[in-house]
């Protein structure tokens, strides 16, 4: 009797099998696209909103019936927030896998690493970092696009900010990593175009727990105003300090500093902190016409019913970065060189959760410092300041 | 002038007192085992977010999470020991210094599990403003941890003299073979230095995450920190670990504030290397204790 049933069972398994194989034999082939994300190690707060937005749009996509009946197979790789990692997973998903086009990584490093692999390749990559270098020159970066806003974007809104309210003299506080870094290089760079001087440049380290004596030393050297660039916990202690020592300067944020957490962590000390931020984080506070506001209210909300965390700007990266290439999919099909060239001429004016994005041949980026809103912290919410 | 020193000398002291408290937690289990815990860090990783995750999740009153977060941390520290260093058969302290290692891995791992990547924080044990001496400002969070550091040393000093087991501790730490001859339960010795060092851990968790915020991956580098002040006060010499602790805090503020802050970490690393340099055994240690050592 056991016998009987166990062969029952087998047959049944095999028929089930071979049901199976037929029906996907008969689905068109899946679109495959890779993606690179520092899901862990040190940049993994970037890697994490990243590959949970590109699973989440994934999903929307093949329940809505996939693109021209072919459904969307994003194959996520684990960067482990390092370069030679990111390298080898570009090589695995280009060589192995065949993937149509790359999105991420989510770090500058990572991103230059591969420019020379996906030019080799001629693959389109779209990265979600920030380092201008990952775009510039275009003619030596013919196939690979970013959807960050760049790094000296958030220095030119801060300062227009600044020389408006009459500001000329500020000291900054970066961390040291490649985040700060980056900053700190943006700042020093793009002050002087805007007749501001930098009087105190000051660092500290990501797990710090008191910036106390670094405020001090930016009070003494007579600014006018604080900007600290960081992400993580760095930027609340710095709120924290700032606030007990009653500095009497204004605190400025670099656009990391966009995360209701944060108001949470640093409670009143946050009140009147100021930071250019990206409109995903305030899209509830943009006027109706504003161009962007209904894509951000759907991405948002979606993610935030799935996650029960917000996305972030960076969550943000992966959603633009991710329709780029689904558009150029479904406008031109499977082919590497047409869903490049679509990216650079008919991305115009296309609004994502980014900006307005107005790629060209020698811009692969296309966002500027507009977009950026200044935001003020007001009774522990986000205030759009002009 | 002096306000500026003054607020560089504060700021210091509250590095230093977080450094302190970890350095202690690093003297007991040498002291009972000549093991460097490099899971020390996560201990106080698991003070921090467990004190989060009853007073701020759960709702709980402050004196019984902070009761629930000890006893969390306890468990923790009775597992690690009684999972990991006592089934092992060997005695070789090198490699139970690398099963340290990969235990702060895993704990690290769960940690992110369990509370992911984010920061967590609570309110300061008092709430007001912060106090202000000479133009500087102290915040009263940082005299909490000082205040603790210095209880800790008290109850851990009349637990190393006043009693029983806190003697044969020490009779361990001495002479495991002469400790076992006279009676001693030498392997429960063990398993206590790794409670009682996780509980530890766990307080200054506790005290400084109003302050610093904790995250699970915060471990590694208050380790390294803590090992430092340890060592330069003289590993197994608990008042030394928190003159080490200060002195590195101070060090770093100092260094901050009249050199650059970009330099902070390297110069109190330097002076460090100094210190072993001249006094091999640690500030408060002695050179005929330290050539006995197997560590």
């Amino acid at each position: 009797m056991k016998k009987a049933y166990l062969s029952m069972a087998f047959l049944l398994s095999l028929l089930t099998s071979v049901f199976a194989f037929s029906a996907n034999c008969m689905a068109a082939e899946p679109y495959k696209i890779g993606a690179i994300f520092s899901v862990t190690g040190a940049a993994s707060f970037l890697g994490e909103p990243e590959k949970n937005a590109a699973l989440m749009l994934q999903d929307q996509i093949n329940t809505a019936g996939g693109i021209n009946g072919h459904q969307v197979e994003v194959i996520i790789e684990d960067s482990k927030s390092d370069e030679t990692q990111a390298v080898l997973a570009a090589k695995k998903l280009i060589e192995r896998d065949g993937v149509l086009a790359i999105i991420g990584p989510s770090t500058t490093g990572e991103s230059m690493a591969l420019v020379p692999i996906m030019n080799g390749a001629k693959t389109p990559l779209i990265s979600c970092a920030t380092g201008a270098g990952i775009t510039q020159p275009v003619a030596e970066r013919h196939w690979i696009f970013k959807v960050a806003q760049y790094d000296f974007s958030v220095a030119e809104a801060l300062f227009t900010y600044m020389k408006k309210h009459g500001i000329t003299k500020v000291g900054i506080l970066t961390i040291t990593t490649g985040y700060g870094d980056a900053g700190k290089k943006a700042l020093m760079e793009t002050a002087p175009k805007y007749g501001i001087t930098i009087v105190a440049d000051e660092r500290y380290g990501p797990k710090d727990s008191d910036m106390t004596t670094q405020l001090t030393k930016v009070k003494a050297a007579g600014a006018q105003a604080v900007i600290n660039w960081s992400v993580g916990p760095g930027q609340v202690v710095v709120t924290k300090n700032w606030y007990a020592l009653k500095m009497g300067i204004p605190l400025y944020q670099s656009h990391g500093w966009g995360s209701k957490k944060n108001i949470e962590l640093a409670g009143k000390a946050a009140e009147g902190v100021i930071s250019p931020l990206g409109r995903i984080v305030v899209w509830d506070k943009l006027p109706d016409r504003q161009p962007q506001k209904s894509l951000l209210k759907k991405f948002t909300q979606d993610y935030e019913a799935r996650f029960k965390n917000e996305p972030g700007t960076f969550g943000g990266h992966a959603r633009d970065s991710f329709e780029m290439v689904i558009e150029a999919l479904r406008k031109v099909g499977p082919d590497r060189s047409k869903i490049r060239d679509y990216i650079e001429t008919k991305i115009r004016k296309w609004p994502g959760t980014g900006g307005i994005f107005n790629m060209s041949s020698h811009d692969h980026c296309g966002l500027d410092k507009d977009a950026f809103e200044m935001v003020m912290v007001k009774n522990g919410d986000w205030t759009l300041i002009k | 002038m002096l306000t500026i020193f003054l607020q560089f000398l504060f700021s210091g002291l509250t590095v230093g007192a977080v450094y302190a408290l970890v350095g202690m937690g690093f003297n007991i289990i040498y002291n009972a085992t000549s093991i460097i815990n490099l899971a020390q860090g996560e201990f106080v990783v698991i003070g921090g977010l467990m004190m989060w995750f009853f007073t701020d999740s759960l709702h709980l009153p402050f004196f019984q999470s902070v009761l629930l977060t000890l006893l969390t941390a306890g468990l923790v520290g009775l597992l690690m020991e009684r999972l990991t260093i006592k089934p092992l058969k060997s005695t070789d302290l090198l490699l139970m210094i690398m099963i340290t290692i990969s235990v702060s891995i895993v704990l690290r791992g769960i940690l992110s599990f369990k509370f992911g990547k984010d920061p967590y924080g609570y309110p300061a044990f008092t709430e007001g403003e912060p106090f202000e001496l000479g133009g500087a400002i102290i915040q009263q969070q940082t005299l909490w941890v000082i205040g603790i550091t210095a209880l800790c040393i008290v109850l851990l000093f009349l637990f190393y003299n006043k009693t029983i087991i806190g003697k044969a501790m020490r009779a361990c730490a001495f002479d495991t073979t002469a400790a076992q001859l006279v009676g001693i339960n030498v392997s429960q010795m063990v398993m206590i230095s790794f409670v009682l060092s996780a509980i530890v851990g766990a307080v200054g968790g506790i005290a400084i995450t109003p302050i610093s915020l904790m995250e699970y991956d915060k471990g590694p580098m208050l380790a390294v920190k803590g090992f430092c002040a340890a060592i330069m006060g003289g590993l197994g010499r608990g008042r030394g670990a928190v003159i080490g602790g200060f002195i590195i805090g101070i060090l770093e503020s100092m260094t901050a504030g009249y050199i650059h802050s970009g330099l902070k970490d390297a110069v109190a690393l330097i002076i460090l290397l100094l210190v072993l340099y001249l006094r091999p055994a640690g500030i408060l240690g002695s050179s005929a204790a330290a050539r006995l050592r197997r560590f």
